[in-house]
């Protein structure tokens, strides 16, 4: 079982705001897959070429070539503020 | 207290001029109006897909195999995850522990002539951040950041070294050569300045003869090399100050401040370095087909640093010639051109002086100029049979930039041709003759006023003499030598 510390760590990291009830079943769940994880580490897989993907794809590219996007408007359509053709956000410096 | 060695690594982040960002068709621009090159996948709609841009993927072979990188034959991308507002997914996507291009070395020359080699650890494909401006708001009491997603996307790449730097000069000049190389290569525009190309310098000192690494501070976003070398050298200072002073250096991120020369903290933001990679899942591997590596292998331009070794050992050129010639891949095809006409080190010293000299006043470069690399190899031919004075020479090259004639016909229409000895001693003699003060002074052994017969003569004949030669005939006629 993962402790609190952990799981308010993810939490912020996640940018979540979790109550104590909310806190306890994410650590219950979070445990829970990191056993499952566990279970796999304790098997042997010496040979077994780790996977990122269940499809056997490869260089699947794109040719440099560029295609026409959104207008201006368009883009900022759902932008909760703009100020002259940018989105506006709080400050961060 | 044990000598202080600093031990310096850097990052350098490379825009490549490619026509479309990394995972999507957007062209990405710098300096069109704000979010005017977007789309669903740069912007992060939901649902979106990204898909490699595999010019991109190429240039990063290209780069990879100019660092002598082994390159992966399977590499895959990673999310890097943080909250920014310059992110829309909230993930950079890069790649972590399989980059496109592993360990290397890059040899840069120093002024002196000797080797600089810096370990590459790796150098690997990312996307750019869109653009963020602080304090761009305008509404009432927000005062908030602006962001601007045309850079969003922009390919780049990566390429961090070993900390096998050891001086701020050192750092600079290993900088300044990488980043020829890669002009040479044609991957990027390299502009600090617009920052298609950027250096993160990690600092630390140790004592001499230790193997183990100090505490190292990221020196941020340096905009030119010259900045980057003084922030350096401002933070070894700094460090050895600390310790000098019986302190411990903090690990953290540094700004430095080129107005005042101070090194600021930059506040660490909490957490920032949890990026929790994981392979990313909406991109397959990139496995890169050998013959396509050594095709590129094979179609690498020469490069500006074994072409300097080049330039010095079998052209006679100087270092410092050396490396003003291999400021730009056009520079070297016209200086090459030149060289395969006339003698090579001539060339070089007219180009890289009095043709440049003249050219700047015009903003031009050489190549855009009415003087071809063949001008400047008759302009060194005639020089050399002596048919022209240097003073005059000069006089030649402002007349063929001036009309693109061949400095032959600017010679025969301006009348720059050498004067014969004779007429030379009489004009001087006659100078000599309408100034006995000097020619008094000369025989005292003030050899100073040497100046003014040469100054004279040189305008009485319009520079159609050469200095030395006057001088002779001068010294001649005043002391009978």
């Amino acid at each position: 079982m993962i402790d609190d510390t952990t799981v308010r760590h993810v939490a912020r990291l996640a940018r979540l705001r979790l109550d104590d009830a909310e806190e306890q079943v994410m650590r219950e769940e979070l445990s829970g897959i990191l056993e499952h994880i566990d279970a796999i580490r304790a098997m042997d897989l010496d040979g077994v070429p780790p996977t990122t993907h269940v499809i056997e794809l490869e260089n699947v590219l794109r040719a440099d070539e560029p295609r026409p996007g959104l207008s201006q408007e368009d883009a900022l359509r759902e932008a909760r503020a703009v100020v002259d053709g940018s989105f506006e956000v709080p400050r961060m410096d | 207290m044990s000598d202080l060695e600093p031990v310096i690594g850097v990052e350098i982040h490379v825009q490549l001029s490619t026509r479309t960002k990394m995972f999507c068709g957007c062209a990405p621009s710098f300096g069109d109006a704000p979010n005017t090159h977007t789309c669903p996948v740069c912007l992060a709609h939901p649902g979106v897909l990204p898909v490699v841009n595999g010019e991109a993927v190429r240039r990063a072979l290209i780069i990879g195999l100019a660092l002598g990188c082994e390159i992966a034959p399977r590499s895959i991308f990673h999310r890097k995850n943080y909250f920014y507002p310059d992110l829309p997914k909230a993930y950079q996507i890069s790649q972590f522990d399989i980059p496109i291009c592993g360990r290397g070395e890059f040899t840069a020359i120093r002024e002196d002539g000797s080797e600089l080699k810096v370990g590459i650890t790796r150098a690997h494909l990312e996307e750019d951040a869109a653009k963020l401006t602080h304090g761009g708001g305008r509404r009432a009491g927000a005062d908030g950041s602006v962001v601007d997603f045309n850079r969003g996307g922009t390919p780049l790449v990566e390429i961090v070294t070993e900390p096998d730097l050891r001086s701020a000069a050192d750092t600079a000049i290993f900088l300044r050569q990488l980043r020829q190389t890669l002009l040479f290569l044609g991957v990027s525009d390299c502009s600090m300045e617009e920052g298609s190309m950027r250096a993160d310098a990690n600092v630390s000192v140790r004592p001499v003869g230790s193997q183990t690494l100090g505490v190292k501070t990221e020196l941020k976003n340096m905009n030119s090399f010259r900045f980057l070398e003084r922030g350096v050298e401002a933070e070894i200072a700094r460090q050895r100050e600390i310790i000098a002073s019986g302190g411990h250096v903090q690990q953290e991120t540094v700004h430095y401040e080129p107005d005042t020369g101070h090194i600021t903290s930059l506040r660490s933001k909490e957490e920032s370095h949890d990026y929790r990679y994981f392979p990313e899942p909406d991109l397959v591997p990139v496995a890169p087909d050998p013959a396509w590596v050594e095709q590129l292998r094979t179609e690498q331009p020469e490069l500006p640093i074994p072409l300097r070794r080049r330039l010095v050992d079998e052209m006679g050129l100087t270092q410092e010639d050396a490396e003003v010639i291999t400021g730009s891949p056009e520079l070297v095809a016209y200086f090459m051109e030149a060289a395969g006409l006339a003698d090579p080190k001539s060339c070089a010293n007219w180009i890289r002086g009095e043709l440049r000299a003249q050219l700047r006043e015009l903003g031009q470069e050489p190549w855009e100029s009415n003087v071809t690399p063949a001008h400047v190899a008759a302009l060194v031919g005639l020089l050399a049979e002596g048919t022209v004075s240097v003073p005059a020479a000069k006089e030649v090259l402002a007349g063929v930039i001036e009309t693109g004639d061949d400095p032959a016909t600017v010679v025969e229409a301006r009348g720059l041709g050498q004067m014969d000895a004779g007429d030379l001693s009489a004009i001087i003699a006659e100078i000599v003759n309408a100034n006995p003060d000097q020619a008094q002074q000369l025989r005292d052994g003030k050899d100073k006023v040497m100046g003014f017969f040469v100054g004279q003569t040189m305008k009485r004949t319009g520079g159609r003499a050469e200095p030395q030669a006057v001088q002779a005939l001068v010294r001649a006629a005043v002391l009978g030598e």
